[in-house]
């Protein structure tokens, strides 16, 4: 290769590269064949849908009417008169009220995150993608929430506006939205430095063109695996906030709740008022399991 | 296949109308300055101008940080230019009766270095050739069917690694994908920035007998740009050599490499590693880095390594001119000047 007299012999046919694996998989094929090969997610995933079927079917599982009390039955131990698990402070079943009380604390745990994750990934995409200075307006609106503690910044959404689960949603939502908008701006932002998308540009294509069929795909994986993680986070918080008298209110069941009735009567059955942690623990376990296995899974060298 | 033969229905111009004209392109990066000097600027491209002509290839070489990657970028219009004007095929691009930039883009292509991070990788390769087309308003059938024909065209097989991903591919496929990708808007100029460099010998030598064989069938016109003097020399009709973001020598390539007039060009010639042993080199031909583009050295920039710098070099900035000889050889050089007042002037060139 030297010299241009060195030509090697020029030919418009080439032959054809094909290789010895035919078969073709997709992107998500490949991550749900990991998962599957992997044995503690999908045991930890089954014990999650059970909890979802058990939170869907509540009327028709539930042994008890949940809010159906007993002046005598207060805090029976467990299998008395038929009780599986023993009744609460006011006499009523406590696995109909774990039951049904899943429905809230799944309801706290999801619609809040998919609330975040759409409004925040969103703003994170516009902001990474954008830069300059609209990049810099969102992300610094997005640290004045960032300042507070999560925890601290949620019990001052819900108290301003008042208790009831609709205004827990909000302000969960408020406060996990500036952490989506702070992983899809990152990752927009790496996504964005990448040569795919000048070349992109230099195609032609228009800002919200590139971003429907380049930047998405890229930032979806991350933005729904860190949400996947945060379910969990938004159960304890919903959990707190009922405890502290500000998300579900009383006579819902709701795990935060019952948690916060019962502990009054933890020296009178101290078994009975573990069941509504253990049941939040269990979920949210389950829950960052999970999120961890499919993480696994989607991370392929690429 | 038969566009070579037939008359090219957009080549407005003409024949003779060279298909790219560079004028005075100036690109400052702005930097913040250090020590409380206020800001710099890092004069990537200083002042550049050249022509490519049709069916050409040009390659263009320097050291790494010369400014030929942010030259690409400039002539795509990926980032903004400062000063300067940039015709394509007698229309001056963004000129109030020129062509927009939008116009510029279908008609000139660029493939990256690097051929992982040029491909989307949450998309099956066939797409990411379909795109192009697709971005032009080709029905998605249409654009997948271009697609098909681009990946059989650079020797990939569509049916197989069509649907595949990027990370499934090897290096010079990955390549071979994007020369695909770029072609498949059907532009008449192909930048290659650093296309093969990063790339195995054997497979670098595959990737350059295909871009060879493509400028052939489509009528292509190239601007190769590369550190790799070797490929250089293989593939382009007319060379050009950068400094510190500017043009040294401009010429064709077997003058340019027979009979360097510029002494960087003599010193990036005789820096190349020879299979011949009695080629040796005793010593480095060139030696230190180059010096910072923000605050470049005045008069000649390379006077700072050059072994015949004299006191006019650090005065007078040399033009960039064929002084005696052939006038498709230019050099910016005080030695070939007789009347700038080097004591060698007109010495050299001669030999």
């Amino acid at each position: 290769m030297s010299t241009t007299t060195h030509d090697l012999p020029e030919t418009a046919l080439w032959p054809v590269e094909t290789t010895a694996e035919a078969r073709v998989r997709g992107y998500w094929g490949s991550v749900l064949r990991r998962l599957l090969r992997d044995k503690a997610t999908m045991i930890f995933g089954l014990v999650l849908l059970a909890i979802i079927a058990l939170a869907i079917a509540a009327p028709l599982l539930a042994p008890f009417d949940p809010y159906k009390d007993s002046i005598i039955g207060r805090l029976k131990p467990f299998g008395w008169r038929g009780h599986p698990l023993g009744t609460d402070e006011l006499g009523r079943d406590l696995l109909s009220r774990l039951i049904y009380g899943a429905r809230s604390s799944l309801l706290m745990g999801t619609v809040p995150v998919a609330i975040a994750a759409v409004i925040g990934g969103s703003l994170g995409v516009i902001a990474g993608f954008a830069g300059g200075r609209v990049g810099s307006v969102i992300m610094r609106v997005m640290d004045v929430f960032y300042a507070f503690p999560s925890v601290l910044l949620a019990v001052a959404i819900s108290g301003a506006m008042g208790g009831g689960m609709l205004n827990g949603i909000i302000a969960l939502s408020m406060v996990f939205t500036p952490a989506m908008c702070r992983v899809a701006e990152t990752t927009t932002s790496q996504v964005r430095s990448l040569d795919f998308i000048e070349a992109a540009r230099a195609t032609g294509a228009g800002p919200l063109t590139i971003i429907r069929h380049h930047v998405l795909g890229n930032v979806l994986g991350p933005v729904f695996i860190y949400a996947s993680s945060l379910v969990s986070v938004a159960i304890l918080l919903g959990s707190g906030l009922s405890f502290l008298g500000l998300g579900v209110k009383p006579p819902e069941p709701d795990w935060g709740l019952m948690l916060s009735t019962l502990r009054q009567s933890l020296y009178v059955n101290p078994l009975i008022c573990a069941l509504p942690g253990a049941a939040i623990f269990i979920t949210s376990v389950c829950f960052n399991l999970v999120s961890d296995g499919i993480r696994g899974a989607m991370d392929v060298r690429l | 296949m038969s566009a070579a033969l037939e008359l090219d229905e957009s080549d407005r111009g003409g024949a003779a109308q060279p298909l790219l004209i560079a004028r005075g392109l100036v690109k400052h990066f702005r930097v913040p300055g250090a020590k409380g000097r206020g800001e710099g600027k890092v004069r990537a491209v200083d002042g550049i101008s050249f022509s490519v002509f049709k069916g050409e290839t040009l390659g263009i070489v320097g050291e790494s940080g010369c400014g030929k990657s942010t030259l690409a970028r400039l002539l795509m219009h990926l980032i903004r230019i400062d000063a300067g004007e940039l015709i394509f095929d007698g229309e001056g691009v963004e000129a109030p009766d020129g062509i927009t930039i939008a116009e510029l883009r279908r008609q000139m292509q660029m493939v990256f270095q690097d051929s992982a991070s040029s491909l989307n990788p949450r998309m099956p390769i066939r797409d990411s050739v379909a795109f192009g087309p697709y971005v032009h308003g080709q029905p998605q059938a249409e654009a997948r069917r271009i697609a098909r024909d681009m990946l059989l065209k650079v020797g990939l097989n569509p049916d197989m690694l069509g649907p595949r991903y990027p990370h499934e591919l090897s290096g010079g496929q990955k390549q071979r994908v994007n020369i695909a990708r770029a072609l498949a808007i059907r532009p008449r100029m192909v930048i290659l920035d650093e296309a093969v460099s990063a790339l195995d010998k054997s497979v670098e030598a595959q990737v350059l007998n295909l871009l060879r064989a493509l400028r052939r069938s489509f009528n292509l016109t190239y601007l190769f740009i590369s550190h790799d003097l070797n490929v250089v020399q293989y593939i382009s009709d007319r060379v050009l050599v950068m400094y510190l973001g500017q043009v040294v020598e401009l010429g064709p390539v077997d003058e340019i490499f027979a009979r360097p007039k510029h002494p960087y060009t003599t010193a990036l010639l005789g820096s190349r590693s020879s299979m011949d042993p009695s080629r040796r080199i005793e010593e480095p031909p060139i030696t230190g880095d180059p010096p910072s583009p923000i605050d470049p050295p005045s008069g000649c920039r390379f006077r700072t390594r050059c072994p015949h710098a004299e006191a006019i070099c650090a005065e007078q900035m040399p033009a960039l001119s064929a002084w005696s000889d052939r006038t498709s050889h230019v050099a910016a050089c005080h030695l070939h000047d007789p009347l700038s007042g080097h004591s060698r002037a007109g010495t050299m060139g001669s030999a």
